[in-house]
């Protein structure tokens, strides 16, 4: 077998390994958490009968392992369970939320990533000299500040003194693609502001560190331009740890948006998880859990992959 | 101007240097270097390393490598200034005009790129070629310097290619865009002595069919006395003589370029072995953790007290996986150690304090093998409180005492590493080793990285040092000249087995194995036509076969 197919093959498995894994610690984590589903529906004045018959109906009388079982083989076939409070279908609700949170990380990726890079390319181009230094200085200050600072200071400039964009970014799915992204336009902005500097800050070490290479002299020495010489020579052996970064802020990207989608009211998946967690609503906290792991592995997955196949030593073995 | 190809004058190159806790500085590299070249004609730079001859070969690209700078003099090809020119037209000049081959071609060659893409970049860059004429070029160079596969090699990846070939395409790379002037910068250092040949042949061919001019820099006169016309020998910046090859090589004026010449003088009487060696290796088969192929195959070696044996081979003959089963880092699958009468386990857990201070080692890279946030006197006290547990003024004297058989005065205590030169490390590298007061002493290639002089000065110190301490030497290298300079007794290996092994005088003289006959006549001489009567004589065996 192709020592690339292997690699991936190994990749694939270790990861469906890891998310079983993680699907242990949601479950286990989740369940010995204080509290009691039940209480929390019936309110304080509950009858003990009353509370007994509905952990019986709620299936919480059954062993952890055998629910956790259930539990999982639901998840594989697509049913995550309905929510304790509104009784409602897990899947149907969270689908909606899912694709919105998709939607506002597709669009800051698409911002973030190539403004990352190219910014990274241009600091080394004139590095240690000011345009470097201005851009080093600016991304760090913006991932330093916390993002709901960030989000409630350019909601008050940005959309109350100037009114350039709307403060509140809850979207329908009746609004045309225009509208959505009008509405965006800030959660956009800030989550671009926090992981701009990850990924532009690698992108520059990872060609500096190629750049002392000696194929880069040569590639001087054939004559080649400056920007030659980075994008063609440079550039192709600094992606791997360029990919990798990019994956993990990727990952953050959905996972850890739950601060701006709050503070911008949007409808997505970590508004839909602080609501839960607050009203104790375990399987749906489970469900949002499971689905967070399932992207932050898969994306490393990929960050993985990619590194593997950028590899000319892994690709055209002796 | 000149109808010189090359002409240089009054050169003078700086470089910024940032020292660690000082303020940066500009030093001085070269001062005011002038020669030319003519046409079709070979110039060797040679010189010990910090005497300017990388500098002054790419300053003929208007090329300062990191903080070099070029700060006075003029530079022509051609017949045009270059150093006043404009980057645009540097850019015209560097990679068709005038080429660059390094030494290191593995590190020289972009590992994400196929070897052909590379070797043809700079003409299709410069619109020398088109993409089909120069891909036919290459594989005519490919041809022409002997590279198996001509017209496919270049499909590879640089991984996928020996060290020898790679560094073959390189000089294709230099050759292709049909250049005035080629720089080759120490082509053949890192390469084993047995393939230096090979590549020292193609590279003359190649310089003599393309009738291209060449700066062909090293440090081993030996090699450029095969490859040049001229040679002109540095110092410190400075030119020190310049005359054709054969005055240099048989009448040379100036004393530097006298020991340069004469440098090997240090010659040694072999010494009969003992009836009881200190150490001996016995049967010993090893293979690396998670690998299924022996790297060792009944390797058996003697060492005698107060003697040295030499181990020689080419890269992977097994020399160094050797002392790594010496020293317990590698427990051998097969085999024994024997230390001064008694069986050493074979993991490095299983051994005694004594054990470990009587077998000390000495490596390669004195920089590495040193902390440099600690002090000479720290390094060679550590041994010191560690073995014999010396304290206070007690260990100051013995410390004053090892500086003082090293060679170096008592100032030195209270330096760091990073303010000694090369030779003076391996020096402390060595007074460490005997702090240990070691019965046997694993020198690994610690010679390999300094310069001729400096070398042989090492080499002297380590043969007074076997005088006085009586100790035994396990000395690895590849240098067949180091070996002449200091063994008793003589192992050759080559792949994993010791293919020849005795006292100096037997494996040294006829009748030799195949392998040790090679070896020893890749050796390169310091006369003019060795490297023809050797290729010569080569043919003229395989057509005998």
């Amino acid at each position: 077998m192709h020592p690339v197919l292997k690699l991936v093959a190994q990749r694939l498995a270790l990861s469906t390994l890891l998310l079983l894994a993680a699907s242990v610690l949601i479950f286990a984590g989740t369940t010995i958490l204080p509290g009691d589903v039940a209480q929390n529906i019936l309110g304080q004045s509950a009858t003990p009968e009353s509370l007994a018959n509905l952990r019986k109906e709620l299936g919480m009388d059954q062993p952890a392992t055998t629910r956790y079982f259930n539990w999982l083989f639901g998840a594989l076939q697509g049913d995550l369970g309905t929510a304790l409070t509104n009784g409602r279908d897990i899947v149907d609700s969270l689908g909606g939320r899912l694709k919105n949170t998709l939607f506002l990380a597709f669009w800051a990726a698409v911002v973030a990533v190539p403004l990352a890079i190219f910014l990274g390319l241009l600091a080394v181009r004139y590095r240690e000299r000011w345009p470097d230094k201005l851009i080093s200085a600016v991304t760090l200050a913006s991932i330093s500040v916390p993002e709901f600072l960030i989000g409630y200071v350019l909601m008050y400039y940005i959309g109350v003194q100037l009114g350039w964009a709307p403060t509140v970014s809850t979207i329908y799915d009746s609004m045309s693609l225009g509208e959505k992204l009008g509405a965006i336009a800030l959660p956009v902005t800030v989550l671009t502001m926090v992981v701009l500097a990850h990924m532009m800050r690698m992108t520059r070490a990872a060609i500096l560190n190629v750049m002392q290479s000696a194929y880069i002299e040569t590639a001087e020495l054939k004559g080649l331009t400056s920007f030659q010489v980075i994008a063609r020579h440079a550039f192709p052996n600094a992606i791997a740890p360029v990919v990798n970064v990019v994956m993990l802020n990727l990952a953050y990207l959905v996972v850890g948006v739950v601060v701006v989608e709050v503070v911008f009211v949007y409808p997505g998946m970590g508004q839909y998880l602080v609501d839960h967690v607050a009203k104790r609503d375990v399987p749906v906290v489970q469900a949002c859990g499971l689905i967070f792991a399932a992207v932050y592995i898969g994306l490393n997955m990929v960050a993985d992959i990619v590194s593997i196949l950028a590899n000319p030593r892994l690709r055209h073995p002796k | 101007m000149s109808d010189k190809l090359l002409k240089v004058e009054n050169l003078k190159i700086g470089a910024r240097i940032y020292p660690p806790g000082e303020k940066p500085r500009n030093i001085d590299i070269v001062h005011g270097v002038s020669f030319e070249l003519e046409k079709g004609k070979v110039l060797g730079l040679i010189g010990e390393s910090g005497a300017g001859k990388s500098t002054i070969g790419l300053a003929s690209m208007a090329y300062g490598r990191g903080g070099v700078e070029i700060t006075g003099g003029k530079v022509w090809v051609n017949g045009r200034e270059i150093l006043g020119t404009n980057l645009k037209d540097l850019r015209k000049l560097r990679g068709t005009e005038v080429t660059y081959v390094s030494q290191s071609a593995a590190a020289s060659f972009n590992p994400a790129k196929k070897i052909m893409e590379q070797v043809i970049e700079a003409s299709l860059h410069q619109g020398k070629f088109s993409k089909k004429e120069a891909e036919a070029r290459a594989v005519e160079l490919f041809t022409k310097l002997g590279l198996p596969d001509p017209e496919n090699i270049g499909d590879r990846y640089p991984h996928q290619v020996s060290g020898g070939q790679l560094q073959r395409c390189m000089t294709a790379l230099a050759l292709c865009p049909e250049p005035d002037l080629v720089v080759f910068d120490e082509p053949t250092t890192a390469l084993d002595v047995t393939t230096q040949i090979d590549v020292l042949m193609a590279i003359k061919d190649a310089i003599r069919d393309t009738g291209v001019a060449a700066l062909y820099i090293t440090h081993d006169l030996a090699v450029v006395a095969q490859v040049s016309d001229e040679i002109m020998v540095l110092r410190m910046g400075d030119m020190v003589e310049h005359g054709t090859t054969d005055q240099i090589i048989n009448n040379p004026v100036e004393e530097y370029t006298r020991d340069l010449v004469s440098v090997r003088s240090t010659q040694h009487d072999g010494k009969p072995p003992t009836d009881n060696p200190v150490l001996t290796v016995e049967n010993v088969t090893a293979r690396y953790k998670g690998t299924n192929f022996d790297v060792l195959h009944n390797v058996t070696m003697e060492l005698h007290p107060g003697q040295t044996l030499a181990v020689v081979g080419e890269s992977g003959s097994g020399k160094s996986t050797t002392a790594r089963v010496i020293t317990g880092l590698l427990p051998p699958r097969e085999g024994k150690i024997h230390f001064d009468g008694r069986d050493l386990s074979s993991d490095l857990e299983g051994r005694s304090r004594d054990d470990l201070r009587e077998l000390q080692m000495i490596y390669q890279m004195a920089d590495v093998a040193m902390n440099p946030r600690q002090t000479v006197g720290t390094i060679i006290g550590r041994p010191l409180e560690f073995y014999f547990g010396m304290r206070g003024a007690e260990k100051k004297k013995r410390i004053l005492e090892l500086l003082e058989e090293i060679e170096m005065g008592p100032e030195f205590m209270d330096r760091y590493p990073a303010e000694l030169s090369g030779g003076q490390k391996q020096r402390v590298c060595i007074a460490r080793a005997l702090a240990a007061k070691p019965k046997v002493i694993i020198c690994d290639e610690v010679t390999s990285a300094l310069d001729p002089l400096v070398a042989d000065g090492i080499l002297k110190l380590l043969e007074n040092l076997q005088k006085i301490e009586n100790v035994a030497y396990l000395f690895i290298t590849h240098d067949l000249a180091t070996v002449k300079a200091i063994a008793d007794s003589i192992a050759v290996m080559y792949q994993g087995r010791v293919v020849r092994y005795g006292p100096k005088a037997e494996v040294l003289a006829p009748p030799f194995d195949d392998y040790t006959d090679l070896l020893l006549s890749s050796v390169p001489e310091m006369r003019l036509g060795w490297l023809e009567e050797v290729v010569q004589s080569r043919k003229m065996e395989s057509a005998g076969n």
